[in-house]
């Protein structure tokens, strides 16, 4: 792999069935391009649990991923409520999620933590709002 | 233990086989909670579940898991079944609750953590 390349998604909000599909494809590539599985699993499981918030927070968005030999970049995008207080949204634990969420498997607060503890690198740009852009790195060496 | 021998102990029946039976597997966990799955399971082999949803699959997929048991006569729909196929993970569905069919593997050698 020489040049970068870059994947896009929709990711849809009406549709819980569908959510994390792009997290799928995005493993699929990977393991087509020959990364370390370690690798692939850590981008894997940050990717999955954005792509997973966007549609049970903020009813969708999108999704960017640039693959170069270097780093692995994730940019998640949503035009949601935004969060009011990121580091309590951090923090272990706590979830807006309601229960009917928490029915399907989801809703223990621990996505965002787990994002920023899969990867090298998270910033979160939000607004009440307005949305959310999640922009997570992970480093190929 | 091979994943036909988890089969076996738990008198499953098998719904789709992306990989070897005869294959090892050397740990599992028992959990409806994708999060916690997601959060909390580090090199567990076998996902032994009474949820059903394409995010059982796409979760296991995620965590490199190779098998799913659901419990408790669960089955998976048509789109999970073909998820599965296409991710290379073998799926089992028994008729012992969780708490048991856990207890099953325990008791004959399969640990929660990987080695
Ligand atoms: N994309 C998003 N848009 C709006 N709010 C979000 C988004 N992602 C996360 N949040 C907020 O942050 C909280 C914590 O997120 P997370 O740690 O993934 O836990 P969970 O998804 O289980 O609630 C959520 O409950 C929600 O309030
Ligand atoms: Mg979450």
């Amino acid at each position: 792999m020489d040049e970068a390349l870059n994947f896009h998604y929709d990711v849809d909000g009406e549709n819980f069935t569908s959510a994390g599909n792009a997290s799928v494809q995005v493993k699929r590539k990977l393991r087509q391009l020959g990364f370390p599985p370690e690798l692939i699993k850590r981008v894997s499981i940050a990717m999955y649990e954005g792509e997973i918030n966007m549609v049970i927070h903020a009813n969708g968005g999108k999704a960017d991923v640039l693959v170069t030999p270097e780093v692995i970049t994730i940019v998640l995008a949503d035009e949601g409520p935004g969060i009011a207080d990121v580091a309590l949204a951090m923090r272990e634990g706590y979830s807006t999620a309601p229960d009917n969420v928490r029915s399907l498997g989801f809703g223990a607060g621990m996505g965002l933590p787990n994002m920023k503890r899969y990867t090298d690198s998270m910033d979160i740009q939000t607004k009440v709002g307005v949305g959310t852009t999640i922009t997570m790195t992970v480093r190929v060496s | 233990m091979k994943i036909a021998k988890v089969k076996e102990l738990l008198e499953a029946e098998l719904l789709c086989s992306g990989e070897d039976l005869e294959n090892e597997v050397f740990s599992a966990c028992g959990c409806d909670m994708m999060s916690d799955v997601l959060a909390y399971v580090k090199n567990q082999a076998v996902l032994l579940t009474g949820l059903v949803n394409p995010q059982v699959v796409k979760t296991a997929e995620m965590m490199d898991m190779r098998c799913i048991v659901f419990v408790r006569n669960k089955r998976p729909t048509p789109e999970m079944m073909e998820l599965a196929e296409d991710s290379g993970i073998v799926m089992l569905a028994t008729s012992f609750t969780l708490f048991e069919a856990c207890g099953r593997l325990y008791i004959n050698g399969l640990r929660g953590e990987a080695e």
